[in-house]
Order: structure tokens, then C-alpha cells, then sequence
């Protein structure tokens, strides 16, 4: 029955495997379901689903595969039991018509008429006294005035059952696409590490403190060293706006990534648009700039700089001076090769295919800096490039 | 074994099947949710339900997955073997063990609660694997292997700090605690603060609810901040609240100086808030 329900996740995304299969049929048999098909929802929930942005697909699912059989499911057929056990203990308040009424009807023709009708009805109804609604005689629905006990459908009382729980779709903003492989970027960026030895010594250093020890004569003398600590400063700028716009959800996967990595000692993100003049900007809507000939003030050599754009603009662009003050007329492409002088350790990530990367602009970016491609494998070759410059 | 929660904490449906599922199955329960959802409690809760000992492990951004097994104390063997008064053959007694080795030595079963695993380095759940999976492991100095006799109960926390590996994700029984809605709150703050008058609770409760609505804030008010201010209102003996820029103890609630300002902007005349 859940085969083609995990096939089912597996289309929509949810990672589901043979483990997942193995634990839900173990649970199954262990009756952790109680038979229920709200048991069996929750269940599966938490053996199926290993993060809430899954939560939504998996109701989804849910409910196709379950909607249909809502009738048939044990749960209800369980309500129904009850129900009718219920109605026989009342049996003594209804007028012996009621109950020569009630003789007519036994359980389990009751429960195939409903199954009938069921099958047999097609819209809501209300009131009457065959089909299936509410306020009728007939013995199927809820608030109604049948002398015979008939089955209760939904209405108050009943826990809500399983199929209409998913389908409230509690978990829709848990959703997120986005940061399905930041894990991934993160794990190439974590490549990018350096580490020294600074700082206040309180490690111990167990071989020195033995070797010191047994040069002492067994007189123990603890020898203790800074701890390595990753020393890579990173600056990320970032061209935003225009011609970037598709690549958008890239660039903040990116981000994030950088963003989470605890392992950088100093992160600088700064944007801009198309081509770096005097400025760069510390927000994204280019309204907080800061002058360039600050920041090479502020970091020296050792800071590693990479850069996110397509590269691709007006040609001109890159010739022309934008005509702020910070600016001391130098054109575009100069100030990007006096970033590339003062980082020496420096990348380019372009989000455009290799393949059109002969474009004028993209052309003359990439003699000026090592370009790769923003993909992971081009991530792990810039941050390769990155570490093999030594900067003394 | 089944979980049915306890007195001092209020579980759902869905939250009591994934705890079952993972007792009956053997698997670690990774717990998920907003900060102050009660994700901790959680693991107290069980312990105490099921007459079990609680472990707790607290990771931290330095923490190792092989302090959770072992350290081998070598500076104190060093020590002891500056007088000839302590028998420093035995390197057993310089091994100690950290809560996961603890809790699979232990006599009894146990809970182990490895408390917000996201903030410990990326690799840190990986390494992991092989000993929540087998729930054994090998003392490297003592050639010890410690198997677990009976599996510990694991919870597992993540405030979703850093992204889980599948491989880790794929042992683990996951449920993510949802906000609570109005109902279920009532019944909490009334399981906290029994005494407190019904008027007194709607009224915090409508003040809490919309203050989550407050899109501007950075960190919305839960569960827990609710609790800890209405204690102290009860404390400072206020029966009656209103939701304008004298709301007190609002530091209790918003923690973050924009969402304080945000709150002042949005309820007030624009003036700073004492918090």
C-alpha cells in the first residue's frame, strides 16, 4: 500500500530510499499506527520527512494518494462501529417504532449501504433521506433526525481525520528550494582555511610536555601552545542588479554559504553594479558606499578577494571614469586591476556559461582576473587558486 | 514503551508518534523547531515519563564527536607518575568517558539529549554516524570496545543553523515542533501558571499573538518568553495588561534593540521603550 506513496515522495522531491521503507514497515508491524490512517500520518511523517521544508510535499502527497480512500479507511470504519454500539446502549429512550426501525438495519448491511451510497454519490447534501449529508433521515451524515442509527459523518465530535490534516497544508512556508545544495558550497568554501597557530597558548601540547618531561627527569612540565585557528580573511563583492538578475538565487546561495562558514576569521561583503569604480557598496540597494582607497587601507595583501559577476556590460563602461570625487579619473578597468594588484590572491566566479565567456567584457575581466565558472566544481578550482598563493 | 507526555509538558499527536516511533524502532529523534518551542524540555519530559536518567551533551562550536566518547587523560597519568604512589599501568583509569560513552556503559537504559548539534563543526554529525548507527565504539588506548547494552534514547536538537548531512538525516526519526496555536497555548501557560486568572491569560495571550504578527521584528516572541512574562507580571502582582508603549517587562518578550525600537514605533508615539 505505501509503496507507490514513497514513489510518490520521491516525485515531489522528498528523499525517501529503501532505509525509509525498512523503518516504516518495521514500524507498521510494531502497530506504532494503532490502525488508524491519522496514526499511519504521523508515522510516516516522522520517518519519511528529515527536514520541514519536505513537510509540505509530503502532505501533498498525502493527500493524493490518500484522498480517495477516505471512505474505505480502518479509522472510520472504526467511528462507524462505535457509533452504532452507541446508539444500542441508547436503545432504551427511542418509541418501539425507533426500535422495530433499528431491527432493520444490521451492522454490516449497514456499512455496505454506506459504501453503496458512498460510491453512488456525487455532490454535498443536505437534508433528504437517502443520501449522505447533513440534517436528514437517512442514516448516514451528521444533525440528523433518523429514528434508526445510521453512520455519523464528519461534523463535530470526531477527531479530524488524517486526509484533512494534510490537507491544511500546515507547513507551506517551512518550504524552501532555495537552500536545498548550500551545504554543498559550503563544504567547497571550507577548503578555503589557513591555519596558524596565534594567540594566547592554553592547548596542551601533549609530545612537547613529554619530551620535556623526560628531559626533566620525570619531573612533569606541561608544555602548552595556541590553539590552530583558521586565519583566512575573505572579501566578497558582488554584482548585483541588471544582467545578474537570473542569477540571483545563485548569488545568495553563495552568500549563505559564506555567510554560515564559521571558518573565516574576517568576511567583507560588499556589491556593486557591473563595474567597481571608487566605490563599492555595503548593501545590496548601493546606497552605503565605501571608497575603495579605504578599504585597501583597512586590509592589506593577506585578505583573499572574490568576486561574483557576469562580467558582461556596456564596453565603455569599463573605459570610462564615473565621475565621483573619490574617483581621480581613473577608468573602470584600471580600478579593477588595482584591486587585483593589492589582493594577490583573488578570483573571479561567473555565473555565465564558459562557453560565451569570448565576450568583449568577459574577455578583458579575465585577463585581469583567474575566472571560473559558479558551479560547484568551479567554486572548489577558485578556492584551489586561492590557497596556492601565499601571501608572506 | 509508550510516550504520553507529563504533567508540566503538553505534547501533540503528531510529536507523541514521532517519540514512539522512535523508542519502538531504536533510532535517534531529531527534534526541530523555533528557539523556546520547548525542543530541550523535550528530553527531560521523556525522561521523566519513562523513569529514565537523563544525559545531557551540550555541543559547542569546539566541540569534537570524540569527546562524546572518551578522553584520555594523559597530563594526570604524567602526573601521577612524577611519586611512585599511584599505579599508572592502568590506563583505564585515565579514560573518561563523555556522554555518549557514558550512556552506553551505563548499567541501565539511559536518555541521551544531544542538545543544538548545528552548532558544532559540519563534519560533527558525520562523524557521528558509525556510533549512533552501531552504538559502539573502540577505545583506541585500551584496545576497550564499549557497546551500548541497551540503546540509549537519543534526542537530538538543531535550532537549523547549519545544514544536516542526508546520510545523518536518514537514521534519524525528525519532527519539527510547530508553533502552538491559541488553544494549545492557553493550555500551557495554564499548565505553568495554574493560578493565574482567566481574564489575565487571554489578555497576555492576545498581547503575545499579536505581537508575533509584527512582521518588522527579527525575533518573534515564543513560547517560553510568554511563560517567563507572565511570571513576571504575576510576580510584580499586575492583574490587568494593554498592548500600548507602557506594556511592561517588554524586555522579557522582544530581545533585539530593533524590535524593540520596531515595537515603539508601532505601539507607541515613536519613543524609545524602556525595556
Amino acid at each position: 500500500m505505501f509503496i507507490p506513496f514513497l514513489y510518490e515522495l520521491r516525485a515531489r522531491k522528498v528523499p525517501v530510499g529503501t532505509q525509509e521503507a525498512v523503518a516504516l514497515a518495521g514500524a507498521l508491524k510494531a502497530g506504532l499506527h494503532e490502525s488508524s490512517l491519522d496514526g499511519f500520518y504521523y508515522v510516516a511523517r516522522a520517518l519519511l520527512v528529515h527536514d520541514e521544508k519536505h513537510l509540505d510535499a509530503f502532505d501533498e502527497a498525502f493527500g493524493k494518494i490518500f484522498e480517495g480512500i477516505e471512505g474505505k479507511a480502518i479509522e472510520l470504519q472504526q467511528q462507524l462501529l462505535e457509533w452504532l454500539r452507541n446508539a444500542e446502549e441508547r436503545l432504551p429512550t427511542l418509541t418501539p417504532e425507533e426500535r422495530a426501525l433499528l431491527a432493520t438495519f444490521d451492522r454490516h448491511e449497514l456499512e455496505k449501504l454506506f459504501e453503496q451510497r458512498l460510491r453512488e454519490q456525487k455532490e454535498r447534501h443536505d437534508g433528504g433521506n437517502k443520501w449522505i449529508g447533513t440534517a436528514g433521515t437517512s442514516p448516514f451524515g451528521h444533525s440528523g433526525r433518523a429514528a434508526r442509527p445510521g453512520i455519523r459523518i464528519g461534523g463535530g465530535g470526531g477527531m479530524k481525520s488524517a486526509v484533512t490534516v494534510a490537507g491544511q497544508r500546515n507547513f507551506r512556508e517551512y518550504r524552501d528550494d532555495l537552500v536545498l545544495d548550500v551545504r554543498q558550497l559550503a563544504l567547497a568554501l571550507r577548503k578555503l582555511r589557513l591555519f596558524t597557530r596565534e594567540g594566547q597558548p592554553d592547548e596542551l601540547d601533549l609530545d612537547g610536555t613529554i619530551d620535556k618531561t623526560a628531559r626533566n627527569l620525570g619531573e612533569l612540565e606541561v608544555v602548552t601552545r595556541p590553539p590552530r585557528k583558521s586565519n583566512t580573511r575573505v572579501i566578497l563583492m558582488m554584482d548585483v542588479g541588471g544582467s545578474m538578475d537570473p542569477y540571483a538565487h545563485l548569488v545568495s546561495r553563495l552568500f549563505t554559504a559564506a555567510k554560515k562558514a564559521t571558518h573565516f576569521k574576517e568576511l567583507r561583503t560588499y556589491y556593486f553594479h557591473n563595474c567597481i569604480y571608487g566605490r563599492v557598496y555595503k548593501n545590496a540597494r548601493l546606497s552605503e558606499p565605501v571608497k575603495i582607497s579605504q578599504l585597501f587601507a583597512e586590509t592589506d595583501r593577506k585578505y583573499k578577494l572574490i568576486l561574483v559577476g557576469d562580467a558582461l556590460m556596456a564596453p565603455w563602461e569599463l573605459m570610462s571614469v564615473s565621475g565621483w570625487q573619490e574617483d581621480e579619473g581613473v577608468e573602470g578597468v584600471m580600478w579593477m586591476m588595482r584591486l587585483r594588484e593589492h589582493y594577490p590572491s583573488a578570483a573571479w566566479l561567473n555565473p555565465e556559461q564558459p562557453s560565451s565567456w569570448w565576450q568583449s567584457t568577459i574577455d578583458v575581466l579575465r585577463r585581469i582576473f583567474p575566472m571560473y565558472p559558479l558551479t560547484l566544481e568551479g567554486l572548489g578550482d577558485a578556492v584551489h587558486q586561492l590557497t596556492k598563493v601565499r601571501v608572506a | 514503551m509508550r510516550f504520553k507526555g507529563t504533567d508540566t509538558y503538553l505534547t501533540s499527536e503528531s510529536l507523541r508518534s514521532a517519540v514512539d516511533c522512535a523508542l519502538v524502532l531504536e533510532r535517534p529523534l531529531l527534534v526541530k523547531g523555533e528557539p523556546g518551542t520547548g525542543k530541550t524540555l523535550l528530553a527531560e519530559a521523556i525522561s521523566s515519563a519513562l523513569g529514565l536518567q537523563l544525559l545531557t551533551w551540550n555541543v559547542k562550536s569546539t566541540t569534537r564527536a570524540q569527546d562524546g566518547l572518551y578522553v584520555y587523560d594523559a597530563v594526570q597519568r604524567l602526573h601521577d607518575s612524577r611519586f611512585n604512589d599511584h599505579d599508572v599501568k592502568n590506563i583505564e583509569k585515565y579514560i573518561k568517558l563523555g556522554p555518549l560513552g557514558e550512556s552506553f556503559a551505563a548499567p541501565e537504559r539511559r536518555v541521551l539529549l544531544i542538545d543544538e548539534i548545528d552548532k558544532a563543526d559540519l563534519e560533527f554529525p558525520n562523524d557521528l554516524l558509525h556510533e549512533l548507527d552501531r552504538m559502539r565504539f573502540r577505545v583506541i588506548e585500551t584496545e576497550r570496545e564499549v557497546v551500548a547494552r541497551l540503546r540509549p534514547v537519543v534526542i537530538i536538537t538543531s535550532n537549523n543553523e547549519k545544514d544536516l548531512p542526508d546520510a545523518f538525516l536518514r537514521r534519524c526519526v525528525f519532527h519539527f515542533i510547530d508553533f502552538p496555536d491559541q488553544e494549545l497555548m492557553k493550555r500551557i501557560v495554564s499548565v505553568h501558571h495554574p493560578d493565574l486568572s482567566d481574564r489575565m491569560v487571554d489578555q497576555a495571550l492576545q498581547i503575545f499573538f499579536e505581537l508575533r504578527a509584527l512582521t518588522r521584528l527579527r525575533k518573534r516572541p515564543s513560547t517560553s518568553e510568554l511563560v517567563d512574562w507572565i511570571a513576571a507580571l504575576k510576580a510584580s502582582g499586575i492583574t490587568t495588561v494593554k498592548l500600548d508603549e507602557n506594556l511592561p517587562f517588554l524586555g522579557a518578550l522582544l530581545k533585539r534593540e530593533q524590535d524593540l525600537l520596531a515595537f515603539s514605533e508601532t505601539f507607541g508615539s515613536g519613543k524609545r521603550t524602556r525595556a
